[in-house]
């Protein structure tokens, strides 16, 4: 099957290939950008262990052919640390309150968790839960990783005060 | 000493050791997508495999046409059983003492079994290659339900072994029958039935469910034709076990043969046994001599590998008139699917359901578990709980929570006045188990405090009265579970699989400058052996946690053991590690006495040194040991400052805990509302209580789901009905509630460290606490037990039942 | 799971793509948001041999309201609905049934075309488009055309649109100030489709219920239009006999699939609560 070639800006930088439309956006990033934090869980959109930002919102890449995706912007988890590369506040926030376990939903958890309160920098306990609703776990009952936003908004918060 | 010199406190904190909150070594990497998941792996060359599978629950196999498929350009090879035949692979042990089909040799006995493997450069072009596989099956009538599997005239579904009615333990009564297991006085305990005052019976099924870690199965095979070697990545929870199985299958000598389990994204169960897609792998490895990639979508990982439960347990309890126990008595019928491929001790084919007379004292009691086959995948293991544990501990707690109802007593007080005493431990059970330890009165008196159950029974009574009067439609539940797990199997005297003793392993290697490395026989799927592990050493050996690597799952580099599941890691690994590190110890004892020429009796262990008694100014400090073990010919020591640890459990450990569920149920559309949840664990002595709390968390959330919504459901054909995440009921975090922890502290007496494990005793204690929640609030109406999972329709239907809706 | 391959094209027109899907012929299919179609590619119950991504269609978005009438771009995301301030405003029965779609990424691409057009019965939008008596704007090689939503819905993935034809936008007369609406959704979980749903629409004048319009989701091949539910109200003061006399109506068309959601019998029962207490909401929001 003919193959297109494929131009996108993945956590800042320029990055092209060719590709044919079908492959889907999480294929393309896992094996052809070598980029493997975001994962496949299920297949069928309702995990959500691939979820990236396409153009400024999250998505699923399980459920996106990288023909859509051609000419996007794209953050995966691999571009969430802070460009002086230290940790960012939600990535310390995760360690620090136990808020993974297998490791597995964590990329895509991380991912939607930084779009969530870029949207919304200081969301209710219910708001964060519907905020990830579509972000499955199956090791840590949520309740840590509801902690750790918690804690990253108040960190990012007490951050942006601090720069003002 | 000056007043910057650090105490023994001080310095016992800076290990990071036993008890300790330390965070995990694991994150930095997890958080930053650097995880190495076997779906990661990337070698030059590697094609990919994937499965043609039956759409039919029971077929013939007329004929398979692979033409079609192999015209695809990029298609490398299409493998059927006749391919396997000449290899004797086409079957392959299971870890229950009977064999599976690899690739379908004639029949195909479930949806979703493996009948062809195609293999292609990438796994696009396998796919289309898979739907080109032409396969023309002949139907045939199927066995979706365990109660009709051994009628008479029910169809034969294991032709290859139809005339071996002889089978791994014991005769088979009818062709799709497996076994039957017995444990305790039969006579005893239906005389002390047929006598009691009070007698409930109750037919408990625990439905088909899956184990459904986020990662779903998957390996990379590599044969290295110019050196021999065989090394497979995989999702393996029992590396060392997979590499034995391995070489007895394809003959490879064991040396050359090296399995490595990566990062694991979960397990609970699900990565115990050996998959076809395993075999398979190796074989197109070994046969195109590159490295071949397998990788299970989520479909196939819940209509193939490995579910659980399914068992049917009719069970009678009885009792004298104000409330005590006299008897128990229980039969299973135990739905394993079209193989056995149940991971259990070999001895033990319905695991240690015999644990299912509980928390309490019971002085007779008889269980009898059947084995059959029917047209559903194969396996039966042990999800998130010890060995059918979850099954036994569901059926003990809703029979006592029956008999409570039948004899109007409340369901805590019942359990309270039968349970076994904390003087009567260590307690061997009717039949045949040692409790090691435990303080039940204590705890679920804490339980019951904490919660206020006096109030909440009032609350609940008020409650009920509103209903009455029509003034609110909802009704509350309070569930009320104590449960003992057995875990940590286990003593090679009676527990094996495959032949291997239960065993686990630790090797340390103490470095020079005083850091370590330590390598286990189990691998982590999320428990956080890296930071836990540590921890146990940095308390043994006194050296800090973050000084020391702990390594798994290379079966090249780490010592034989049996992996990780059952909540066997710290109860049989855990031990090992403290028991590796008290060698280390007494040998750096034996380097102390040297450089500070004392006797080693003068000497005694101070958190990181050997101090001269009398006299802590004159002390090494392990680092220092380690050190002069390089670099001291010291008179009748050899260099170097390693130990190795193979332990062998004196017995099992039984964790307990008391848990407490209220819930609110609206009538008219069956919806159930978690409002609380509390749960008290006692797992001995507490190594990380951080990670402790998020391993209750977790096995809350996943007894929530199988309490509330979880099914592997069959249609009459066989078919699957519903195998994603879409129908497959895995709660988000809206669904999902808050959880109160608590625990109180008995620990193991026969445990270097006292330790019990404490994984999987949440799912074992939570589902039947939300069961028996769900069951209370309906109690009053006169119902004595309903059926999981509670979701919304079979909550509405008992409320329709009981004549409470409209 | 793995998709067949197809032929992409990227159309930047309505025309355009009209013209695409007519080259393409019955193996063309539009792309959405692509939530249903690519699973159902994934799964490959659906095989199209050419795709026409209608997301950079700029004249397919947007949400404004003119003259009375509220006009949806057919490729207007679910996440921008739940943003839109004036839908908030004015028609907020939108805003609360985008909000009981999937999940919070799946909004994000997921589109109010895509939901409407696919004849899903899971779908939610579907039947509140039936109770806003909404109006499908239809482009095709010949021209435009408008279908009721009322009139949309044939069977199960089936419906008016013909082949080489686009849905464009959605058009709703905006209902009056003072309205009562709730959508009432029970599902499994968050992503789940509704075991049943009902989507209510009231205007109360005097204390009594000057008009109601009632759909429900998921619980026949198509979204259900109740109309002798809603007749059942209006002129009503919305007492217990006519609330039950709409719960039995809307039961009465009710004809759900057993599927895992549960059996016939509980489907229709919650599709009549869903109704009874979507009127009750709306009825505590109408002035």
């Amino acid at each position: 099957m003919s193959k297109m070639h494929v131009k996108m800006t993945v956590n800042g930088k320029p990055v092209e290939g060719l590709a044919e439309p079908r492959t889907l956006l999480i294929h393309f990033l896992r094996e052809d950008l070598n980029l493997t934090g975001p994962h496949i869980g299920c297949d069928t959109s309702h995990c959500g262990a691939c979820t990236v930002d396409l153009d400024g919102k999250s998505v699923k890449s399980c459920t996106v052919f990288v023909a859509q995706a051609n000419g996007a912007e794209v953050t995966t988890i691999e571009g969430i640390a802070n460009p002086d590369g230290t940790l960012h506040a939600l990535q310390e926030a995760f360690r620090e309150h136990h808020g993974l376990q297998c490791g597995f939903c964590t990329p895509g958890m991380i991912t939607r968790a930084h779009r969530l309160l870029q949207e919304n920098p200081n969301p209710t306990e219910a708001e964060i839960r519907m905020g990830i609703s579509g972000n499955l776990c199956r090791c840590t009952g949520y309740q840590n990783i509801v902690k750790s936003i918690t804690a990253a908004a108040e960190q990012l918060a007490s951050m942006k005060e601090a720069a003002e | 000493m000056n007043d910057q010199t650090p105490t023994a406190v001080e310095r016992a904190e800076k290990l990071q050791g036993l008890g300790s909150k330390r965070k995990r070594v694991e994150d930095a990497r997890f958080t930053q997508g650097k995880g190495n998941y076997v779906d990661d792996i990337k070698l030059p060359g590697m094609l990919f495999g994937d499965f043609v599978r039956s759409p039919y629950g029971h077929a013939r196999i007329k004929s398979i046409d692979k033409a079609a498929a192999l015209a695809v350009p990029g298609v490398v090879a299409v493998l059927t059983a006749e391919d396997l035949k000449p290899l004797n692979l086409h079957y392959m042990p299971t870890l229950a003492g009977d064999v599976q089909a690899v690739l379908a040799d004639e029949k195909v006995l479930f949806q979703g079994q493996e009948v062809a493997f195609v293999v292609a450069e990438n796994r696009y072009v396998a796919a289309d290659a898979v739907d080109l596989v032409e396969v023309d099956y002949e139907q045939l009538p199927a066995i979706n339900d365990p109660f009709k599997a051994m009628d008479a005239d029910a169809p034969v579904l294991r032709e290859d072994i139809k005339d071996k009615m002889e089978g791994a333990h014991g005769p088979r009564k009818h062709v799709n029958h497996i076994f039957t297991w017995e444990v305790g006085d039969k006579d005893a305990a239906h005389k002390a039935i047929s006598e009691a005052e009070v007698v409930a019976e109750e037919m408990i099924s625990y439905q088909r469910v899956h184990p459904c870690p986020l990662e779903t199965c998957g390996c990379v095979a590599s044969m290295d034709k110019i050196n021999g070697k065989l090394t497979i990545w995989g999702t393996f929870q029992a590396p060392h076990a997979v590499r034995t199985v391995a070489s007895l299958i394809t003959n490879i000598p064991e040396h050359n043969i090296r399995i490595i389990s990566p990062d694991i994204g979960g397990g609970f169960g699900n990565k115990v046994g050996v998959y076809p897609g395993y075999i398979c792998s190796a074989v197109a490895s070994i046969v195109t001599g590159v490295p071949i990639k397998w990788i299970e979508d989520r479909i196939e990982n819940l209509t193939s590998t490995a579910f659980a439960r399914d068992y049917h347990m009719k069970g009678r309890i009885s009792a004298t008139s104000d409330g005590k126990i006299t008897g128990l008595d229980c039969h299973v019928l135990a739905d394993h699917g079209a193989f056995d491929a149940c991971a259990d001790p070999t001895k033990f084919p319905a695991g240690f359901f015999n644990i299912c007379t509980g928390s309490y004292d019971i002085p007779a009691a008889h269980v009898t578990v059947d084995g059959v086959y029917t047209n559903k995948a194969p396996g039966g293991v042990a999800y998130r709980c010890s060995f059918r544990v979850t099954e036994a501990s569901y059926f003990i707690e809703r029979m006592v929570d029956v008999l409570a109802r039948k004899l109007d007593m409340d369901p805590a007080d019942l359990r309270l006045k039968n349970f076994i005493k904390k003087e009567q431990f260590p307690y061997t059970s009717v039949l045949g188990w040692e409790y090691d330890s435990g303080d039940y009165e204590t705890a679920l008196d804490k339980a019951m405090k904490t919660v206020d159950y006096t109030g909440l029974r009032a609350e609940q009574k008020a409650n009920r009265e509103a209903f009455d009067r029509g003034e609110t439609r909802k009704l509350m539940g309070i569930g009320v579970a104590f449960f003992t797990e057995i875990v940590g199997a286990g003593p090679v005297k009676n527990c094996d699989i495959l032949g291997l003793g239960m065993f686990d392993s630790c090797e340390i290697r103490i470095h020079p400058t005083g850091s370590a490395i330590a390598r286990l026989g189990t691998i982590s799927q999320g428990q956080g052996h890296a930071t836990t592990f540590a921890q146990i050493l940095a308390s043994e050996i006194g050296i800090p946690a973050d000084m020391i690597t702990i390594e798994e799952g290379d079966t090249d580099t780490a010592p034989y053991g049996l992996g990780t599941y059952g909540s066997r890691s710290t109860p049989v690994a855990g031990a090992a590690t403290a028991m590796a590190g008290r060698k280390i110890r007494a040998k750096a004892q034996m380097i102390a006495a040297y450089l500070l020429e004392v006797h080693e009796d003068d000497l005694e262990w101070d958190v990181d040194r050997f101090q001269v008694k009398g006299n802590p100014e004159s002390h090494k400090t392990m680092a220092e040991l380690a050190f002069a073990s390089y670099n001291q010919a010291i008179p009748g020591l050899e260099p170097g400052l390693e130990a190795v640890s193979y332990y062998d459990p004196p017995n099992m450990t039984y964790p307990f805990g008391a848990y407490l569920c209220v819930l609110d149920i609206d009538v008219d559309t069956g919806v159930t509302d978690v409002r609380r949840f509390y749960a008290l664990d006692d797992c001995g002595t507490r190594i990380n209580p951080m990670i402790i709390e998020g391993q209750v968390h977790g096995g809350l959330t996943e007894a929530l789901a199988i309490a509330m919504g979880q099914e592997i459901a069959y249609d009459e054909i066989g078919n699957v009905k519903g195998a994603t995440l879409l129908d497959f009921y895995l709660p988000t975090a809206v669904e999902t509630p808050a959880w109160e922890t608590d625990y109180t502290v008995t620990p193991s007496p026969h445990h270097p460290i006292g330790a019990k494990g404490v994984g999987e005793s949440p799912n074992v204690g939570g589902v039947s606490a939300f069961s028996n929640a769900v069951n209370d609030a309906f109690a009053h109406k006169g119902l004595t037990h309903t059926q999981m999972p509670h979701d919304h329709w079979r909550v509405w239907k008992t409320a329709e039942k009981l004549g409470l809706n409209g | 799971m793995i998709p067949g391959a197809f032929d992409y094209h990227r159309p930047s027109t309505v025309a355009e793509a009209v013209t695409l899907l007519a080259d393409a012929g019955e193996d063309g299919r539009v792309l959405a948001g692509g939530h249903s179609l690519i699973p159902m590619m994934k799964l490959r119950m659906a095989t199209p041999e050419t795709l026409i991504d209608l997301r950079h269609i700029d004249e397919l978005r947007g949400i404004d309201e003119n003259g009375g009438t509220i006009t949806i771009g057919a490729m207007t995301t679910q996440a921008e609905m739940i943003a839109s301030g004036l839908l908030a405003d004015v028609c907020p029965i939108l805003r609360e049934t985008a909000l009981q779609i999937a999940d919070p990424q799946i909004r994000n691409l997921g589109t109010i075309g895509g939901n409407v057009a696919n004849g899903d019965p899971g779908n939610d939008l579907p039947a509140l488009m039936q109770a806003l008596d909404a109006a499908y704007v239809i482009a095709g090689k010949s021209g435009s055309r408008e279908v009721a939503a009322r009139d949309f819905y044939e069977a199960a993935y089936f419906t008016a649109l013909q082949d080489g034809e686009v849905l464009t936008a959605i058009r709703i007369a905006t209902p009056p100030a003072g309205h009562g609406w709730a959508y009432e959704k029970q599902k499994r979980k968050i992503g789940d489709y509704a075991t049943a749903a009902a989507a209510v629409l009231l205007t109360m004048s005097g204390g009594k219920c000057a008009s109601a319009s009632i759909a429900l989701t998921n619980v026949g091949d198509t979204p259900l239009f109740a109309e002798a539910a809603g007749a059942a109200l209006a002129g009503t003061d919305l007492g217990a006999d006519a609330v039950n006399a709409a719960v039995a109506a809307a039961e009465a068309i009710a004809e759900p699939a057993e599927d895992g959601r549960g059996p016939v019998d509980f489907r229709i029962k919650v599709a009549g609560q869903m109704v009874r207490r979507g009127i009750a909401r709306a009825a505590s929001r109408a002035s």
